[in-house]
């Protein structure tokens, strides 16, 4: 204890600056979340003119929005696409992550790490393939075809595999001198024990699709299949943009994303760490 | 490896061998995704990359869409702004979230959390969003131009996103922005690895704050420092919703990526998939030669 006293005592500047520099970078990653809050709420004038407290625009923003782009169909289409991805790429996933510990044999794992180095295939080189080949099926400006990649990623399944090494072998055995079938085990003892493994990976997995431009972008080119990202894009392609509707926009795509993230920030994390642990 | 085996009883070896064949069904759907949907459209994208043509009227064309690749100053302006963005953006994030890292990582510290919160929140954004943001903060009447006109630091409005070199600055500033925090997080998890009292031996042996990080945190970090460093070298080298989104390429393709030419080339234009394709192919090169070299680095010291 007295050795801490001293440290302090000793190092006031270097702790002043720690904090200093802790406040300037906290200060700098939410201020633009704060600036687009209350610009959603200005008027593209009051927001040229560095207003910075909220104002009485919304209405107005949030009129000139909905008479101009198709909120409510990209609102919609976007949980859509990203609700059945998760719960699909959560399904998928977890029965691999699961397959490839429960059942482990060499063959197993040497396909294990084939899948990894899938993780190493940029989605930037494999668009165009994909999108002739999802054209050739008929699959463009569908939920299947915006869905079906990130079902089932090297990612997801490494992540789940990792969590199931932690799932006692007893309850397996015990099930199945019980005479339940496999797929049932699974269903029925594993995924309710895994629920923090499914909460982390839901967050992360539908944040993603939440959030995810460019494959949506090439694959659903129908106006009625818009996005949230596609159009928040599409406000800001205008000769004069009108900030304050475009910050509602941008607020309005963001804000769930942000709830999600406090209320399951735990999760989150977890889910980004999936990996590494 | 945690989970074994129980050891099958001499009578139920059958058993766990039909078992064991029960669990290829279970990995199935997964395996045979990843196979349609990213081993094979690697091969496509190569055999594509032979092909010339608009559309989809292609012929075989040899190696000749990557020697035209050298030719075509777009290419090469966009490569070398790729790399731009990947020697100057990587180090200074990594450098900033193992910082940030290492000093949350403090048991005295007050407010950690909060300070956690603030600078990991930037990652709940979608790319789209926050290069809308700092689109608006930078541009001509944006608040930074105003600020600085305001404190009389210039005279006329700078335009940051219109000129080639500060354009590609505040691309970077908007990847630091959005994903120095999410770094963070990883090195943060794995400070948590490091016993705490190894630090505080150090102290006590007269290890100065940057000597305990030089000698301590980024040794014992390096797997996640090496893990994180190919993650983002991959992320960059695809970059493309902020650039599309910001500037979409300009001023003069200043700021174009690989990935920005490729949707150019196939989505805008008269599509020509046998070239993009090959660009394409380019991408991928880079990111597996850059893989190796960072893990070979990673290996000796």
């Amino acid at each position: 204890m007295s050795q801490i006293r001293i440290r302090r005592g000793k190092l006031r500047p270097a702790r002043v600056a720690k904090y200093a520099f802790l406040v300037l970078a906290s200060f700098l990653s939410a201020f633009p979340f704060y600036w687009m809050l209350v610009s959603a709420t200005n008027s593209n004038q009051a927001i040229m003119e560095m207003r910075m407290f909220p104002g009485a625009n919304l209405i107005e923003n949030w009129k000139t929005l909905t008479a101009g782009y198709a909120l409510g169909t990209a609102f919609l289409n976007s949980l859509r696409n990203a609700t059945v991805t998760t719960v699909c790429a959560l399904f998928i996933s977890s029965l691999a992550g699961y397959g490839f510990v429960v059942y482990r044999d060499k063959y197993k794992n040497l396909v294990m790490s084939l899948l990894m180095l899938s993780m190493m295939v940029p989605a930037a080189a494999t668009l165009i393939p994909m999108f002739r080949m999802f054209s050739r099926m008929g699959l463009n400006n569908s939920l299947l075809g915006v869905m079906l990649p990130s079902v089932a990623t090297a990612f997801l399944i490494f992540m789940f595999r990792q969590g199931t090494q932690s799932f006692p072998d007893a309850i397996i055995q015990a099930a199945r001198i019980d005479g339940l079938g496999e797929l049932r085990i699974f269903l029925q003892m594993y995924m309710p024990i895994m629920k923090p493994t499914y909460a982390a990976a839901a967050t992360v997995t539908f944040m993603n699709a939440w959030n995810a431009y460019l494959w949506p972008l090439v694959i659903l080119q129908s106006p009625d299949q818009i996005t949230m990202p596609m159009l928040i894009s599409n406000t800001m392609n205008v000769y004069v943009v009108d900030y304050g509707m475009v910050m509602l926009a941008v607020s309005i795509c963001t804000i769930p994303t942000l709830v999600l993230f406090f209320a399951l920030q735990r999760s989150f994390v977890e889910g980004i760490l999936g990996s590494v642990k | 490896m945690t989970t074994t085996q129980p050891k099958p009883l001499r009578k139920s070896k059958g058993l766990m061998h039909h078992i064991n064949r029960v669990g290829w069904l279970f990995i199935l759907p997964a395996v045979a995704l990843i196979l349609v949907l990213c081993f094979y459209p690697m091969i496509e994208a190569f055999i594509l990359s032979l092909q010339k043509g608009k559309g989809n009227n292609l012929s075989w064309n040899g190696l000749n869409n990557y020697t035209r690749l050298f030719k075509d100053k777009v290419y090469l302006q966009a490569v070398q702004n790729t790399f731009f963005y990947l020697i100057i953006q990587v180090p200074i994030m990594l450098g900033i979230a193992l910082l940030l890292a290492s000093m949350l990582n403090d048991k005295t510290l007050r407010f950690k959390g909060i300070f956690r919160t603030l600078i990991f929140l930037p990652c709940a954004t979608s790319l789209v969003s926050c290069s809308i943001i700092f689109k608006q903060l930078f541009s001509p009447s944006g608040l930074v131009n105003t600020l600085l006109l305001t404190w009389g630091w210039i005279s006329e409005p700078y335009p940051f996103l219109t000129e080639a070199t500060s354009a590609r600055i505040i691309i970077i500033v908007t990847m630091l922005w959005r994903w120095t925090g999410y770094n963070m997080i990883f090195y943060l998890a794995g400070l948590q690895n490091i016993d705490y009292q190894v630090y505080e031996a150090a102290r006590i042996d007269g290890a100065s704050a940057v000597q305990q990080f030089t000698k301590i945190t980024v040794p014992l970090l390096k797997p996640i420092i090496l893990m994180t460093t190919v993650l983002s070298t991959n992320g960059t080298l695809q970059l493309f919703d902020e650039v599309r989104n910001m500037t979409n390429g300009g001023p003069n393709n200043a700021t174009t990526t690989i990935s920005t030419y490729i949707y150019k080339l196939s989505f805008e234009q008269v599509p020509q998939f046998g070239y993009a394709s090959a660009l394409a192919y380019t991408i991928f090169i880079m990111v597996a030669i850059l893989a190796l070299i960072q893990m070979k680095v990673g290996d000796k010291q």
